[in-house]
């Protein structure tokens, strides 16, 4: 039987999160100018998330993309593939200029995540609803196999809408899968409207909770409490873990911060710049 | 078919740790032995047929070899995105076993009737569709599919159907069809459940003087492009039988392949379900006569193209 040993969680270290979360930031205004691409709001809006997950919780090692004993994590909202990219780059999976080719003719970096194409990439995800059913069987596949991994899914709150990530939910609890957790980018906005006004996921937490998981809120920007979150699953309640993360669509950046044209708008080129200087990124 | 599938799973389960069952909420009792012998490795997924295929496909994305199992409509359109998205975009290698392909399940009304699955599944790459026409075509099916790495669907029909193969098919491959009875005159390329319906009109034929050659032609995607060749060549006319519409299914393919490789048929009938939904009540036998589908009608079909 393999048994992962896990690194001895480090202490957090709140100020070199908070800079790698600017610099992800930075990163992902950069790449969405450069490609006109879209869902640039959404990248930001799981920026912090998403750093502390590859900075401070999994057990990785980009050297060995393939470790079976890794921990995964599932971007299910992968339209925030530029966050994904981004990370994935600054880890040293792939080489940092490959992120030039976003969206470019014949590259690696489409809109969505590809499958079995990118290193580092588990899922191809953008198809929303998929990552949580994907993620209770590669969970259920540790358990079988003896590897004791663990599975984080980022889903958008737009993504709750699927009914799959109910039907998974559910198993997730009837099956106990303690290793797997969910964090929901809840930024209140989906595509096109307010989420609690589109479909009512209100009380979301509750939700959650009523489905059998272990449903905590939580402030989606503050990376040390994430961190510490994330680095707690399993927790012991034998439960799946849910982290409704509350967060602002377009975080980072005044004149993106809750204002949904940019869940399609790329920026200028002077839109970057001012934006950079607000991160601190001059 | 059905009880077929359980034993063989239950046998390559003793004999291969990566076989993982997944059921979505049917055959009571059915996997009991499975589920006695690997408490670990059967899951009862409950009417939840979307996750089942995440799922499934997130275990063989980590080196297990899932079989998704519940009744046709449910494990195939029912969650066809997860199916294209989750099994085939990542080659994931899942064994997707459904039962009551066709009209098997008439009698439940057109919900769980399945006649349009063979043509969505053989749409999407990297998947393999194979229609076995008995109980030992299931088995050989099964085992071949976990000694491969592709995505994989096996279509069954029902239990109790007609036994056609003698015993146990050791040479089987997949994509490879099976000669069942040979003939010189008209060649029958039967999928799936309606192999015993093609030896019936056989049968039917010879008493007219027809020698009719039958191939069990299991693997509908890819095609056993040799088969066909040979087929069209020697014979006066080649028909494909399947329990499926005839928009997408089996004689769709072949129709295809036809125009694909330029190849001028002879004569060529397709027997299939028609553009519609069969509402009435009745069995299977009852809609197979309704639509044309049973031995001698299919006999009488031919020869009245042969005169």
């Amino acid at each position: 039987m393999n048994v992962a040993v896990r690194n001895t969680a480090p202490p957090i270290d709140a100020g070199a999160l908070k800079l790698q979360a600017a610099l992800l930031r930075g990163k992902v205004i950069e790449m969405s100018h450069a490609a006109q691409a879209a869902h640039l709001a959404s990248s930001l809006s799981c920026a912090d998330i998403v750093t502390a997950a590859y900075w401070h919780v999994l057990n990785i090692d980009p050297a060995r993309p393939k470790d079976p004993l890794r921990d995964r994590f599932i971007l299910s909202k992968g339209h925030a593939a530029a966050a994904l990219y981004a990370t994935l780059a600054m880890k040293a999976y792939f080489p940092i200029e490959e992120l030039n080719t976003y969206c470019q003719d014949g590259g690696r970096l489409a809109e969505h995540p590809p499958a079995n194409l990118l290193p580092g990439v588990e899922a191809a995800t953008g198809s929303l609803g998929h990552g949580l059913p994907l993620s209770c069987g590669m969970a259920l596949s540790g358990r079988i196999k003896g590897e004791h991994f663990r599975v984080f899914a980022l889903l958008s709150d737009g993504e709750n809408n699927e009914g799959s990530v109910w039907e998974a939910a559910m198993f997730a609890s009837a099956q106990k899968l303690d290793n797997v957790c969910v964090i929901v980018d809840y930024n209140k906005w989906q595509a096109t409207a307010r989420s609690n006004e589109t479909l009512m996921l209100a009380p979301l937490r509750e939700k959650w909770a009523a489905f059998g998981w272990d449903a905590h809120e939580i402030d989606g920007h503050d990376v040390a409490a994430l961190a510490a979150a994330m680095q707690r699953v399993p927790n012991g309640s034998g439960k799946p873990v849910a982290l409704i993360a509350h967060t602002v669509k377009g975080k980072g950046v005044s004149f993106m911060e809750d204002d949904n044209n940019w869940h399609y708008r790329a920026p200028t080129a002077e839109e970057v710049v001012k934006a950079k200087k607000e991160l601190g990124l001059t | 078919m059905r009880n077929a599938f359980a034993d063989e799973l239950t046998k390559l389960g003793n004999e291969d740790a990566r076989i993982v069952m997944l059921s979505g909420d049917i055959g009571n009792r059915l996997f009991d032995k499975f589920r006695d012998k690997h408490p670990a490795r059967f899951f009862n997924c409950g009417v939840a047929e979307a996750n089942m295929m995440g799922v499934a496909a997130g275990m063989a994305m980590n080196g297990l070899r899932p079989v998704a199992y519940t009744i046709t409509p449910f494990v195939t359109t029912r969650c066809l995105e997860q199916i294209r998205t989750d099994v085939c975009y990542h080659e994931a290698p899942v064994t997707i076993v459904s039962v009551g392909g066709g009209l098997a399940y008439s009698g439940l009304g057109p919900t769980h009737h399945a006649c349009e699955d063979i043509s969505f599944l053989r749409a999407l790459p990297n998947m393999v569709v194979i229609c076995p026409g008995d109980a030992h075509e299931v088995r050989a099916a099964l085992r071949a599919s976990m000694q491969q790495d592709r995505p994989v669907y096996i279509r069954m029909g029902k239990k109790g159907e007609p036994v056609v193969h003698p015993g146990p098919i050791s040479d089987f491959a997949i994509g490879k069809a099976i000669t069942v009875q040979a003939g010189s005159d008209v060649c029958l390329l039967s999928t799936g459940n309606m192999l015993p319906e093609a030896v019936e009109a056989g049968h039917k034929l010879k008493e007219h003087g027809i020698s009719a050659e039958v191939v069990s032609f299991h693997t509908v995607k890819p095609l056993d492009e040799d088969c066909l060749r040979k087929a069209f060549a020697k014979f006066r006319l080649v028909a494909t039988l399947e329990e499926h519409s005839l928009i997408g299914g089996f004689g769709a393919a072949v129709s295809e392949w036809l125009t694909d490789t330029e190849t001028q048929p002879k004569k060529f009938l397709r027997f299939g379900t028609p553009d519609a939904f069969f509402k009435k009540s009745g069995e299977q036998e009852y809609a197979r006569e309704v639509l044309g589908l049973t031995g001698h009608q299919i006999a009488e079909k031919i020869l009245h193209a042969l005169t």
